[in-house]
């Protein structure tokens, strides 16, 4: 069964429509990192898979159930963006509750805090914890239970280069055991290597759903070629290559995915002139500027 | 369960906030003094002690545990709201209700734990002084009942004003105001309304009802023999024959399901 189906999704504020005909699905084992400016409508997507937001038109199935539904709401683990918890409380207390009201035991919730890093700080109050303290917490949390949907809004922000690291060690076993997770960033390059498809929401509408390879070739984004020459060589290369001189001995040069492999071949063709090539495609950030800009009315 | 593991968690944080310290010091602290201070007119009046005693505290507790009951809850829905703890919450596998009546059920601990401390030392007291011959205790049980509901009442008041309002400054305010005018403000409009009506219909025929739906004022009337030395005991007592024993009741009983169903609909309405 598809873990979570969103079906022609809209949600209107009075004349306001925050989403408009949002569908996209996300299969037991997959991680669909969901893109978008603020005000996109990735959040009030979210509010509205968790039941916590009515939808004005479309439908919603988590597991088949419908969103809110005691059994949807037992096999989702959210993780709000700016995620608070009571400061009076330990991080331990806090996540024991937790486990309390999933029915999981408190020793798996112990487990959790070790895997979160937190083991040490959990008999803290959670006052005194810095945000990357608390957003673990908050992740630890949501992974109560081996939830079968992970919901994640905004899950690194507050967290160090090497936390989101873990973080995505993490999530890629949550998703190797079964869970169908759905997460939005903005922080975009570390989402190119660490999860299966994309979704781009602008404006409320869905403007790309698809594994990024397929996006990169859909969208044509120029393939940047950086040759390092010989000091001597370098107008030569870039003249006869049509690119475009960057300093001393390197030339900047751009081609489409097809034209690659030709395009090596003229570059090794100059022997002992050339030193080094560096082959960039089209970043995710590019990418997502790209899709981005185009207007949803116009589709 | 749901409701048990939100009752656990919610009396931790009133023990962290020092509210069960705070609740229990208060009500210890004034039933001891007035204990002891009921003691001058005993002698010469004959009265059973601890009807004097009782007295007075029903007149604090009249004030003291709406307080308490508004102080407790203001924050419960509202807090959540501001500090951002309430969508998660939300999202977790139990209903809105469960979540409400989890936090009535540690607030309500712990009303009930200040009361009965202050009670038990208040009783313990006077049979420390008195012995136990001539002390009858039901009145004293009555006032720990009655002292339940009427905390109870304002409990679903608080968590009501708390729902409603999403910022918990404003709904301490709110809270402040409705228990001025429940304990101070309605009776002084009602004698205002007695003292035009001259002895009228509306003396005798409304005005006792309109006393006991407050249920502040059904407490006070039940817990107040018409002997006691207290000044408004004359008025109050004549009223009290009126609406009756079955209106106090009908007021203490009413009033705490009547708060917590309003609660529980304004709480059903909140955002997230």
């Amino acid at each position: 069964m598809t873990t979570l189906i969103v079906e022609n999704v809209s949600k209107k504020y009075g004349d306001l429509e925050t989403v408009r005909g949002i569908s996209l699905t996300v299969q037991a084992g997959e991680r669909v990192a969901l893109l978008g400016h603020n005000g996109a409508g990735k959040t009030t997507l979210m509010q509205m898979i968790l039941g916590l937001t009515p939808l004005t038109s479309g439908s919603i199935k988590v597991l088949g159930q419908a969103p809110g539904s005691r059994v949807a709401r037992g096999s989702i683990g959210f993780l709000p963006e700016s995620v608070a918890f009571h400061g009076a409380l330990s991080g331990r207390e806090q996540l024991h509750h937790f486990a309390r009201l999933k029915s999981v035991s408190v020793r798996s919730a112990d487990e959790l805090l070790d895997r979160v890093g937190l083991s040490d700080a959990a008999d803290r109050k959670i006052r005194t914890y810095s945000k990357g303290m608390r957003q673990r917490i908050g992740l630890a949390q949501a992974l109560l239970g081996k939830p079968k949907l992970a919901l994640l809004d905004e899950p690194t922000s507050g967290l160090d280069p090497i936390l989101r690291h873990e973080f995505y060690d993490i999530l890629e076993d949550l998703a190797n055991s079964g869970t169908a997770v759905l997460l939005s960033s903005h922080a975009l390059t570390e989402l190119e290597t660490r999860t299966d498809r994309i979704a781009i929401m602008s404006k409320g509408m869905m403007l790309a759903d698809n594994e990024l390879s397929e996006l990169r070739l859909s969208a044509r984004l120029p393939i940047r070629v950086n040759v390092t020459t010989t000091p001597s060589q370098a107008d030569r290369v870039a003249t006869e290559l049509g690119g475009e001189r960057i300093n001393g001995c390197s030339v900047s040069l751009t081609c489409q995915q097809d034209e690659k492999v030709a395009m090596l071949g003229l570059i090794t063709a100059f022997g002992e002139a050339i030193k080094d090539v560096e082959v960039m495609p089209g970043s995710l950030e590019e990418l997502y500027r790209y899709y981005s800009a185009i207007n949803p009315e116009e589709q | 369960m749901s409701i048990i593991t939100i009752a656990r968690l919610e009396i931790l944080i009133s023990r962290r906030n020092m509210w069960v310290a705070t609740s229990v010091l208060l009500m210890s602290l004034f039933t001891v003094v007035l204990t002891l201070a009921g003691d001058a007119p005993t002698g010469s009046l004959g009265v059973d002690p601890l009807v004097v005693a009782i007295s007075s505290i029903t007149t604090l507790s009249v004030y003291l545990i709406p307080l308490i009951g508004l102080l407790l809850s203001f924050d419960a829905i509202s807090g959540e709201a501001e500090r951002g703890t309430l969508a998660l919450n939300l999202t977790y596998p139990l209903s809105r209700a469960e979540i409400l009546v989890g936090k009535f059920l540690a607030h309500f601990s712990v009303l009930a734990l200040a009361v009965a401390i202050g009670l038990a030392l208040s009783a313990v007291l006077t049979v420390w002084q008195y012995g136990m011959a001539d002390i009858k205790f039901a009145p004293l049980i009555r006032l720990f009942l009655t002292s339940l509901a009427l905390g109870a009442a304002f409990l679903g008041i608080g968590y009501t004003v708390s729902s409603l309002v999403r910022q918990p400054g404003v709904a301490s305010g709110v809270a402040i105001v409705i228990w001025l005018v429940c304990v101070v403000l309605y009776d002084l409009g009602l004698l205002g309304a007695l003292v035009a009506d001259g002895g009228g219909s509306f003396t005798k025929t409304v005005f006792p009802w309109l006393l006991v739906a407050n249920p502040a004022d059904a407490f006070r009337l039940i817990n107040i023999p018409e002997t006691s030395v207290s000044v408004l005991s004359s008025d109050l007592g004549a009223a009290g024959a009126v609406s009756g024993m079955k209106g106090q009741l009908i007021s203490l009983v009413g009033w705490p399901i009547l708060a917590l169903f309003l609660a529980l609909s304004a709480f059903a309405r909140v955002k997230p």
